[in-house]
């Protein structure tokens, strides 16, 4: 494995080789699935650490958004606030973008959105399992996104959603060209759009991990420690940033699919 | 880096001997489907939780918020007008109070200086009732005084006219005296 493996990985090769050496550097173990019951296989339906954080993300949302606004006070409680902010916000954005049509996508958008966010922020527990790292979550996210908008613009405007890679301001003898573009970059989105994702959560918690590697050696220790708390603040934000970004980005996705006029 | 978890040595195994990842765990396809199946369901529970509890409520809780806001305000309205109403009513009532008095106090004054005018109608009337019965008096004892002052005259004339060895006439010494009288 030494001579094809990356610099992380050769790190992490290295501290085995040589077994007690005092920086050890494994900052992409927090991402192995494990099982949680013990053994070795993972089939598609043993539950892992996914499950279980998959879990926490369902139990902070219905406690967010169901249990705080139990009492449907008129004069909001703290958390019934956070639950009436996270509405507006992603319905606020969803209508600003797709306009009144859009709204009855609203179920689908703030789902998105609210597990994204939820994920990303239980990540940040220290010890914890990132399920938004992980591509094989957020792949099938943008696919969803992807496939639904696609078919979503065939069925609401039929051939007419083929005007989207048809630029119809541009002078003539570059259309043909401008359409190829576009029907590339329309086949990308959901490449760059699960990769943005899972990329930025994954290198943050890498780079922290790295970070607290060099903690181990004293002289070092306090400049990591300041190093960690400040990628950890980043990391916040990042957590936030990205659920948003992802959600806009759906938002601007959806909007194609019902006014694919330029 | 990307297509390093599926060479030939790592297909099957993810992780080496010493439990540490092998590559980037993301890129481990075994994992996949367990990982999918588990985000579907969790997003089909998410899905039904929002779209069927939460966002409604929320929805039904602004919606309820609003209504109260904007009930809240008509009231105020309502309220301010009555509250402009009860200060015109009060300054209506402020007015009318005020002119009855002035009304009032009118009144009387002109009642006094009735009442003020009559007394002194009579008083100058007894005055000047006063006055001529006093004139009256006046001339009868200039007039009785005059008489005597004639007899006075005469009798001393006679008296005189006696004394200087002279023959009293009465009738000259009365015209004499009364000649001498009108001057």
């Amino acid at each position: 494995m030494a001579s094809e493996t990356t610099a992380a990985h050769g790190a992490a090769g290295a501290e085995h080789a040589a077994e007690g050496s005092s920086l050890v550097f494994h900052p992409m173990d927090q991402f192995i699935v494990k099982p949680l019951f013990g053994g070795d296989t993972i089939a598609w339906y043993t539950p892992t650490n996914v499950t279980l954080w998959l879990f926490f993300a369902v139990l902070a949302i219905i406690g967010l958004l169901v249990l705080s606004t139990s009492k449907r006070a008129i004069v909001p409680t703290r958390m019934q606030s956070i639950a009436e902010l996270a509405y507006g916000f992603i319905y606020k954005m969803l209508e600003d973008i797709c306009g009144k049509e859009g709204v009855k996508y609203f179920p689908y958008v703030m789902t998105l959105f609210m597990f994204i966010v939820t994920a990303n922020f239980l990540g940040l527990i220290p010890t914890s399992f990132t399920t938004t790292s992980h591509f094989a979550v957020t792949i099938p996210l943008a696919l969803a996104v992807f496939l639904t908008v696609t078919v979503l613009g065939f069925v609401k405007n039929g051939a007419g959603f083929l005007s989207l890679f048809w630029v119809s301001s541009a002078p003539l003898a570059l259309r043909p060209i401008l359409a190829i573009i576009e029907l590339i970059s329309y086949f990308v989105r959901p490449v760059s759009h699960s990769i943005r994702l899972a990329g930025n959560v994954m290198a943050g918690h890498a780079v922290i991990k790295v970070f607290a590697g060099f903690a181990a050696v004293a002289v070092i220790s306090p400049v990591s420690v300041l190093a960690i708390t400040a990628m950890y603040g980043l990391e916040v934000l990042v957590a936030f940033i990205q659920a948003y970004v992802f959600t806009i980005l759906t938002c601007v996705y959806l909007k194609d699919a019902l006014h694919p006029h330029h | 880096m990307a297509t390093e978890p599926i060479s030939e040595e790592v297909v099957g195994s993810c992780v080496d001997s010493h439990g540490s990842a092998i590559g980037m765990p993301q890129l481990c396809f075994d994992w996949f489907p367990n990982q999918i199946f588990w985000l579907v369901i969790t997003l089909v529970v998410i899905f039904l939780v929002l779209s069927r509890v939460a966002l409604p409520r929320i929805a039904a809780i602004l919606a309820e918020r609003q209504g109260t806001i904007t009930n809240d305000l008509a009231a105020a309205e309502d309220l301010k007008a009555k509250a402009v109403e009860a200060e015109e009513a009060y300054n209506k009532a402020l007015a009318d109070a005020r002119a009855e008095a002035q009304r009032i106090a009118a009144e009387a004054r002109a009642e006094i200086q009735a009442d003020l005018d009559d007394a002194i109608a009579k008083a100058d009337a007894e005055i000047a009732a006063k006055a001529a019965e006093s004139e009256k008096a006046i001339a009868e004892i200039r007039a009785g005084a005059l008489e005597s002052i004639q007899v006075v005259a005469k009798d001393v004339a006679a008296e005189l006219v006696t004394a200087l060895g002279g023959k009293a006439d009465a009738d000259a010494i009365a015209g004499a005296v009364e000649a001498q009288l009108k001057g």
